[in-house]
């Protein structure tokens, strides 16, 4: 005998205490803390600020470990908080020319001003695993070496002199950075939106669409400039003092990818860019942003418009993997009065083919 | 890092600016009915899909003396609906019910209520695509000057193909209809059931789209005319039998699998209308009949 069906609430309940069981695990291991998170497992914990545009290593620690590791779910878990915050100002612009240099990179050039850093970089590991890691081994200290003092120069104010890369662009005098997460969307978008937009989009996605100019669908023959990894000052304003006070510094992680551009009638030939920044440690996202961002700017440059990666509104309406996993994965809610809309069409609809084909049956036989 | 470093929420869980900012846009959407506003929606801690941008809305007008309905797929207990009850009543403190006629605010998934609506009471929606030119141009830039032109051909024509291949309209749900003579409008994946009860409503509807960030409304005492043609005029969803439960007829019915023989009954889909017959002593032909048992 059918009953109305009842017991959600029970159901919830369970269901959450069930998750916090599996979640916590093995209780004879013990519980995994936030400080280890943080530090053995940094680039999770960077990829989780990144993308949820908050920077707190231990907040989206936190977030890693109550969603069990699923990226994901952590970069929600952290976005929907940071939410809840008040803005009380913006920062002065950081300069990432006087960047803390841990990694620095170029592909252009052999040497350059600040010379070539490798850094913690995967880069020219062997991907053997490595059995040391299944105990606790001592881990030697690293080499450092002290401050030369002299200036990283970016690699694009090399090139400036020359006059042979595009400038960095003005904005107009009084121009606020924009804010997707406080005002709503519209397109098309300016580019300071459009950089936010990838800074928090998802890695494999624009991972996958960098990859996809790199094939020929809106090529752009790139090189990276530069890829550097280090702390920022992050600076603000204060009205009642009159002059900007530090706040602290930031790990980030910068590309400037230099593309070609063959000139137009407005333009002479030279080199344009595409520009990555991201929280943390991630070379992978801030390269794969740079390249997006360039094919992005096709239509500034009179470009062909033809593949994926130029398309504004296709690139930033799915970058977000918050909204992306939140309607792929609603499919999974009750929709069973629509389904009962549809089965009865379908039902109908079988109804008028079966008797079409009957009706048609005497015809073929003439 | 100390449970006191995490912040405090809001009455209703969102921040008064925000909300200010969402009364604005559902005051423009009034102003506009059928108009999809654009706003600055939040990250909810549910995910986008499961009724962020009803969530938002319900939010925004909420007050201390509201009494909260919340049905998806017309059921109170549905887990979702269960859910975002729950989370209401912890963040706002406001009073729940299930009962249709006590509610102030109900929000809801794919379906009206069958009790009409009443003056004072307000209805929200989950809305997933706001946009009911969406699949026959996917482009947010092309789609709103469609709007802005009155341009809904393109909505007509598709109706036409339907009618000319199947011999009828082929849409079930979220069936488009327009708004006062001006905007077409998306209802919402409601059954074409409910499009009729949307018409001159004494009851403020609210749409909210929290994953694209759009609100719009229908004021009450609003025009909501579904499209159709002078020759195939728009039908709405007759079910051959009367609730198995209640006995109610001309209302929505679930239909649920009793076994693996081809076993079926129909049932209500709004539990509260169907309960509230039940108590009434109205019995359908397999109603658990309690004096029987006893």
């Amino acid at each position: 005998m059918y009953v109305a069906v009842k017991g959600g609430e029970a159901a919830i309940s369970n269901a959450h205490r069930l998750l916090a069981d599996r979640r916590r695990g093995d209780r004879s291991l013990p519980a995994i803390g936030i400080e280890q998170i943080v530090a053995q497992l940094g680039l999770a914990v960077d990829r989780v600020m990144a993308e949820a545009s908050l920077y707190d290593r231990a907040l989206a620690a936190l977030a890693v470990r109550q969603a069990r590791g699923d990226m994901i779910e952590a970069i929600f878990i952290l976005r929907a908080y940071r939410t809840t915050l008040p803005r009380f100002g913006y920062s002065k612009p950081v300069e990432t020319g006087d960047m803390i240099v841990e990694r620095r990179v170029s592909a252009t050039y052999k040497d350059l001003p600040g010379g070539q850093l490798l850094g913690p970089t995967f880069d020219y590991t062997h991907r053997l695993l490595d059995p040391s890691l299944l105990t606790d081994e001592a881990v030697e200290a690293p080499l450092e070496r002290e401050e030369a003092g002299e200036p990283v120069m970016r690699v694009s104010d090399i090139l400036a002199g020359e006059g042979l890369v595009e400038d960095d662009g003005s904005l107009p005098n009084g121009h606020i950075a924009g804010d997707l997460t406080r005002e709503p969307l519209e397109f098309p978008m300016a580019r300071d939106l459009r950089l936010q937009a990838l800074a928090r989009g998802d890695e494999g996605f624009l991972l996958a669409l960098g990859y996809s100019t790199q094939r020929g669908y809106a090529r752009t023959h790139p090189f990276v400039g530069e890829v550097r990894i280090g702390a920022v000052e992050v600076e603000l304003d204060m009205p009642e003092l009159g002059f900007a006070v530090s706040l602290g510094r930031i790990q980030v992680t910068e590309c400037q990818m230099i593309a070609q551009f063959k000139g137009s009638a407005k333009n002479p030939p030279q080199f344009t860019r595409g520009y990555g920044l991201v929280f943390g440690q991630s070379e992978r996202k801030a390269m794969a942003m740079s390249l997006v961002d360039r094919a992005l700017r096709a239509e500034e440059f009179g470009e062909d418009i033809v593949a994926p990666a130029q398309d504004e509104e296709f690139v930033i309406s799915h970058s977000d993997n918050v909204q992306a996993t939140g309607f792929v994965e609603h499919l999974k809610l009750p929709h069973y009065v629509d389904f009962q809309a549809e089965l009865d069409l379908v039902r109908r609809m079988r109804r008028e083919y079966e008797a079409a084909q009957n009706t048609d049956l005497p015809e073929a036989a003439e | 890092m100390s449970t006191a470093d995490l912040a405090t929420y809001n009455f209703a869980y969102l921040d008064e600016q925000t909300k200010r900012m969402i009364r604005r846009a559902i005051l423009k959407a009034i102003a506009i009915p059928g108009y999809q506003v654009p706003f600055a929606s939040r990250e909810m801690p549910m995910p986008y899909g499961w009724g962020t941008g009803g969530v938002q809305v319900t939010a925004a007008i909420l007050g201390p003396k509201d009494v909260l309905k919340v049905i998806d797929q017309g059921a109170d207990d549905t887990t979702n609906a269960v859910s975002i009850r729950a989370f209401f009543q912890k963040v706002a403190n406001v009073a729940v019910t299930t009962k249709t006629r006590e509610a102030t605010i109900i929000q809801t998934r794919h379906r009206i209520p069958e009790e009409r609506l009443t003056a004072g009471q307000t209805l929200v929606y989950q809305v997933p695509i706001p946009e009911p030119l969406r699949f026959l141009e996917p482009r947010e830039t092309e789609t709103r000057k469609m709007h802005a032109l009155e341009e809904y051909g393109l909505m007509h024509v598709k109706l036409y193909e339907d009618i000319a291949r199947n011999g009828h309209i082929a849409t079930t749900y979220a069936y488009p209809v327009k708004v006062e003579g001006r905007y077409v409008m998306d209802p919402s994946p409601t059954p074409k059931f409910d499009n009729p009860k949307m018409h001159m409503s004494e009851a403020l509807q609210l749409f909210g789209a929290g994953r694209e960030k759009r609100i719009y409304a229908v004021p009450p005492h609003t025009e909501v005319v579904s499209l159709d043609f002078e020759d195939h005029p728009f039908e709405i969803q007759t079910f051959d039998k009367p609730c198995a439960l209640c006995g109610a007829e001309n209302v929505y019915l679930d239909e649920v699998v009793l076994d693996d023989r081809g076993g079926r009954m129909f049932v209500c889909s709004d539990t509260d209308h169907c309960e509230e017959r039940c108590s009434a002593g109205h019995r359908g032909h397999l109603a658990y009949d309690k004096e029987a048992a006893e």
